[in-house]
């Protein structure tokens, strides 16, 4: 039997936050592509995920990742009404810039520029921190995100308000607090579950 | 079986049918739906591949202690109480997150210009007296929760190994991960939404 944790792999650590596409490299072994059963298929919702390593490790427990995977899609993908998409992956970045997942934080912010043609603020968000001034709007976003995921937790009516003062209604809100609240979700799973690394060419 | 049919950040938060925020809810009735069912897969699986209920609870009382929201974490005592009726476990696990209530997120970063954001914390060891009541597996397993906690980005191998050593599988492993992962998750949203229906929040 082999060890069941993957020794150190030798590879250049990402050491800043960026918008560059990284890989991530398992520490546990991922279920074998030829043991996915349509169990594990039903769990990965989408069958291209067999190919990445992340979603065949999670596939693991089928059941629960499935429903993660529903749950991430409607929070990130539901275009009824709500919170701009653009602001979803902006309480995602700052969640994951908080929480110090350069892996998670790199893909959100790819998204967050592409739905928000704000690049440079993005940027500027993974540069400087979430005490960064992006406008009162991202402001409030970027601070009920810090809110939800510091510990103790602060979130409170205060940031409602602050939210509600910007022009949301209770579904943009409440889309603000999922969108934060999964990330604390994801974060956890790729933070301790495996590594980032460059993009293998 | 029933009362886990009932809809549980609906329950903890407070949420009646026929509310504001049942309709918001409800609008994302994908997310709620499958909140839901992670919650089930986690504490009614199909197939609990040894890790037990007794076990699951135990980690769930403890993660939800550690985030100091009453409502939850009275949840999931009493859920734990109902595993546990000699009650000796239950009783060590609150007294443990009792002692383990720190601040996050801390930890440190890879080497480089974000070291200057690296801020310390303490890495939360039980004694041996709680660990001969807790088990080996368990203690490990609440170690391993704390780090996940509060200071996940100082994940890294030698925590997986030090959860293998104690017993657990690689499925066990990815199961546990998820099941402190979903409640950070859990936990946050029954916040936002309790923070959503107060009087300030709603006049503003």
């Amino acid at each position: 039997m082999t060890d069941p944790v993957h020794a150190p792999q030798v590879h250049p650590v990402p050491a800043a936050f960026t918008r560059d596409m990284l890989d991530w490299l398992p520490w546990l072994e991922p279920m074998a592509e030829a043991d996915l059963t349509p169990r594990h298929m039903a769990g990965l919702v989408d069958a291209p995920r067999a190919k990445s390593p992340y979603f065949r490790l999670l596939a693991h427990d089928p059941e629960v990742l499935e429903a993660r995977t529903r749950t991430d899609k409607d929070i990130f993908y539901n275009p009824e009404g709500g919170l701009p998409r653009a602001e979803r992956e902006l309480a995602a970045t700052a969640a994951s810039r908080l929480n110090g997942c350069i892996y998670c934080a790199s893909v959100h912010a790819r998204h967050a520029t592409t739905y928000s043609k704000r690049g440079d603020d993005v940027q500027r968000l993974l540069d400087e921190g979430v005490a960064v001034d992006l406008g009162e709007r991202w402001n409030a976003v970027v601070a009920a995100a810090v809110a939800l995921t510091e510990m103790p937790m602060t979130f409170g009516p205060a940031h409602v308000a602050r939210l509600r003062a910007t022009g949301m209604a209770d579904l943009a809100i409440a889309d603000v607090v999922q969108a934060a609240s999964f990330f604390n979700w994801a974060n956890r799973l790729m933070l301790s579950l495996g590594e980032p690394a460059p993009l293998r060419k | 079986m029933n009362a886990m049919d009932e809809d549980v950040i609906d329950q903890l938060a407070g949420i009646a049918p026929g509310t504001t925020l049942d309709a918001v809810r409800r609008q994302r009735s994908d997310a709620r739906t499958h909140a839901q069912a992670s919650f089930t897969a986690l504490f009614a699986p199909l197939d609990p591949a040894g890790f037990s209920l007794t076990e699951r609870w135990a980690v769930a009382a403890f993660v939800a202690a550690l985030h100091g929201q009453a409502e939850t974490a009275a949840f999931y005592a009493a859920h734990l109480a109902e595993s546990d009726p000699k009650g000796t476990l239950a009783a060590a696990v609150i007294a443990e997150a009792a002692q383990a209530v720190a601040q996050g997120p801390f930890g440190r970063y890879p080497p480089g210009p974000l070291s200057a954001e690296d801020t310390a914390g303490t890495v939360h060891r039980i004694a041996a007296d709680r660990r001969a009541v807790l088990g080996p597996r368990l203690a490990a397993a609440l170690e391993h929760v704390h780090m996940l906690v509060y200071h996940p980005r100082d994940a890294a191998p030698p925590w997986l190994q030090a959860l293998v050593d104690a017993g657990w599988t690689t499925p066990q492993i990815v199961t546990l991960s998820q099941l402190v992962a979903f409640l950070s998750f859990q936990i946050r949203v029954v916040l936002g939404l309790r923070a959503m229906q107060t009087p300030t929040a709603t006049t503003a």
